[in-house]
């Protein structure tokens, strides 16, 4: 049973963790370049608006000729060109204009839900506008059939591959290219970067709107591959979650996906208990089991990585890994009461561990020293 | 700073401070009758009735004055905090709290009310201060930038008290078919200012809360640190001001005057209870008219009566032009983004006048180990 459980809650975690990926990705690209993002919620929100606007009306236009495939792609287009317009709005008043990057954001942020729930009192409600669907689940063959892994990792939607491709895709640009090498000098010392002949400007707004393209996709799948449709403000802070994971993860893309797949197992975690068939006591006994269980295996590798020969350092180590082990297999031989959470304590998971995460690790870890600053010409 | 602006003419500096704000509405104005014109209503019909809803009549008056009253003690609140180069988002959060420690004592307290009243007002101020100083403490001691934490704050307290005024919830009224606490006791409620009206005497609070904080701020030693370490914080690590106790005091503040705001929403409108949906909004308000007040307290006042028209007004807009209220959103954003951006405002009227130099704060500071 408990494997079962767990395979289920870690696919419903990346489902969950892919628009905090995105979201992610589009502060990455800023903030590596210097422009801080928080507007990262209303750009989501909006994308998700046009994406289902756009294949529905598309839908709605044709009569429905096109395959739904299709009407789904066309929101797509929409949503990530409405990304990418939002992002260049937000250049242009916080690299042009050189207002501050934070109150940039926060305009968007109104904007977004002024101009959505807008639409959807004047025109989605009254009309009945019905969503076209969602992309189908395509199981990758041979892959999907290895146990535990294939049903986790490789029978999903098409934008969950797409994501993982896309964070691969950005940690090699990031830290492996030319291009990366000069968005990560505009971002850290932007005076030396232009000292050598790197536009700052051009830069940092090529990145906001390639950025503003993940928040495009990041709104988009939550549409098309969750409900379907657009329902008001439903990006209920994962714009900010996915900040959060981008410092989480230190501003990489890796770490941004792994802090990600966290916040997206908290939520599939209150998602799941919701349910109402599983022993909720018990199932957070198991799941902070399988925590101490990861954190151990996490330092591990770490250690090991570092080349650690002090044999004192592993047993801290040692001892959380026998810990979390004991409970997840104790936890079959003792009997739990039955108390069931309210459904409001489980969906504060995400916004606890939110805090959580700020508060133990940002300090060691440092951001792009420029975020924030508008680049002055001398 | 300061010298620069005394040698400027004072009706010019009146000038500046005035116009750019009011060509930044009336250019917010024009964008949003675009807007509505492509949903299919006319413009001037919703603005104008977006006016009689405002100013109409006393009763119109008396909503537009009840409505500003919390957006001035949230704007304050929000104004402090950039001043000590915080940004305070969880405003929201702030206020649900403050209201649902109002409720707690306003319903369960027995005491005449000379004493209940305040003793309301303080159990609102300190649950605002408490919820704010909490993101003030993890700032200063681990450095979580206070956007995410108090939005993260906002979402918590919606949720917890979303499910105290639920079904079973500790705080829900047994009798009531809704989401909503007990009414506050007779004596816990704030007198009229003009009987047989809704006009509470919070409007007074507000005022003479703008004078206290442009006092604190401007005329203080503690005003004085506070903008030090918003202006610059390593300056203010230099000059011994203790940064770090700062943080969390003006957190602590500006959440005190957040849930203040709600206590007097809560002690002053009938049925003086909290209800889901109640004040929804304020805090993001409050944002947005802590930075069309430049941030200085007597700004506050006039931008938080411009908001709080608009919201007065909003509902004869909805009724006689079927332009929904989420257009007062709109406007808002594009008002906050043309102060903001003042350049665009400046560019197309051709204002010549070099704006005084503001005293600028980073909000983005702390980002991680961002600017220094």
């Amino acid at each position: 049973m408990e494997i079962n459980l767990i395979i289920g809650l870690s696919t419903l975690a990346i489902i969950k963790a892919a628009p905090l990926v995105f979201g992610a990705l589009c502060g990455l690209l800023g903030e590596r370049s210097g422009v801080i993002n928080i507007g990262i919620e209303g750009m989501m929100l909006i994308s998700a608006f046009t994406t289902f606007l756009g294949s529905a009306l598309f839908n709605q236009w044709t009569g429905g000729i096109f395959p739904t495939n299709l009407s789904l792609l066309v929101g797509l287009f929409c949503g990530i060109a409405s990304g990418a317009l939002i992002a260049a709005l937000h250049a242009v008043l916080s690299i042009h204009y050189k207002i501050d990057q934070v109150i940039s954001g926060t305009v968007i942020n109104l904007l977004a839900v002024g101009i959505t729930n807008y639409v959807a009192n004047v025109y989605i409600d009254p009309t009945h506008l019905s969503g076209v669907g969602v992309f189908p689940t395509i199981p990758i063959p041979i892959l999907s059939d290895i146990p535990i892994i294939g049903p986790i990792l490789f029978s999903h939607q098409p934008m969950i591959y797409l994501m993982f491709i896309l964070v691969i895709f950005m940690q090699y640009l990031v830290f492996n290219t030319p291009m990366g090498l000069r968005m990560r000098s505009v971002g850290e010392h932007p005076r030396s970067a232009d000292t050598v002949g790197i536009d700052v400007n051009r830069t940092r707004y090529i990145n906001v709107i390639l950025g503003g393209i993940f928040a495009g996709l990041g709104g988009a799948i939550m549409v098309l591959e969750s409900v379907g449709r657009f329902q008001k403000l439903m990006t209920s802070g994962r714009g900010f979650i996915a900040l959060a994971a981008l410092i989480f993860g230190r501003w990489t893309s890796n770490g941004a996906l792994g802090s990600a797949l966290l916040f997206g197992f908290s939520e599939a975690l209150g998602v799941r208990l919701q349910f109402g068939d599983l022993n909720h006591i018990k199932v957070i006994v198991i799941v902070s089991g399988l925590a101490l269980l990861g954190l151990g295996l996490f330092l591990l590798i770490k250690k090991i990585k570092e080349k650690e020969i002090n044999i004192k350092k592993y047993i801290t180590i040692l001892i959380l890994i026998v810990l979390g082990f004991t409970i997840m297999v104790g936890s079959n031989y003792i009997k739990f009461p039955s108390i069931s959470i309210p459904i409001e304590f489980l969906g504060l998971l995400p916004y606890i561990l939110t805090i959580f995460v700020l508060t133990g690790f940002v300090r060691r870890a440092k951001g792009p020293a420029a975020a924030g600053i508008p680049y002055e010409k001398q | 700073m300061d010298n620069q602006l005394n040698k400027l003419n004072p009706i010019k500096i009146i000038y500046i401070s005035v116009i750019v704000p009011i060509l930044a509405i009336f250019t917010a104005l024009i964008i949003s009758s675009v807007v509505i014109i492509l949903s299919g209503s006319n413009p001037l019909i919703a603005y104008s009735a977006l006016a009689e809803g405002a100013f109409g009549n006393l009763n119109n008056w008396i909503e537009t004055i009840l409505k500003t009253t919390p957006l001035i003690i949230g704007g304050l609140g929000v104004a402090l905090a950039f001043r000590g180069g915080l940004f305070n988002i969880g405003v929201e959060g702030q206020i649900f709290v403050g209201s649902i420690a109002t409720v707690i004592i306003g319903t369960t307290l027995k005491a005449p009310a000379i004493i209940h009243i305040p003793l309301t007002l303080l159990a609102g101020v300190l649950a605002g201060a408490v919820w704010a100083a909490i993101p003030g403490y993890l700032k200063a001691r681990f450095g979580a930038h206070e956007v995410i934490t108090t939005i993260m704050t906002n979402y918590i307290a919606t949720r917890i008290i979303t499910w105290s005024i639920g079904v079973n919830g500790p705080l829900r009224k047994t009798t009531s078919f809704v989401p909503e606490t007990n009414s506050l006791l007779d004596t816990a409620r704030l007198p009229l200012m003009i009987s047989d009206t809704r006009l509470h005497i919070g409007i007074v609070i507000a005022l003479i809360l703008a004078i206290v904080v442009y006092i604190l701020l401007f005329r203080t030693t503690l005003g004085i640190e506070i903008r030090t370490v918003g202006l610059n914080i390593n300056a203010a690590k230099y000059c011994g001001i203790k940064v770090n106790r700062n943080i969390v005091l003006i957190m602590a503040i500006s959440g005190g005057l957040a849930g203040l705001a709600g206590a007097i929403q809560v002690m002053g409108l009938s049925p003086y209870n909290f209800t889901a949906g109640f004040n929804v909004g304020y805090g993001f308000d409050s944002l947005a008219v802590a930075v069309l007040g430049n941030i200085n307290p007597i700004g506050v006042v006039f931008s938080a009566f411009l908001f709080g028209a608009m919201d007065a007004g909003a509902r004869l807009m909805q009724l006689r032009a079927k332009v929904p209220v989420d257009m007062i959103t709109i406007l808002q954003g594009l008002i906050l983004m043309f102060v903001a951006a003042n350049q665009i405002i400046r560019g197309i009227y051709r204002i010549q006048i070099q704006d005084k130099k503001a005293d600028k704060v980073n909000l983005s500071q702390g980002w991680g180990g961002g600017s220094k």
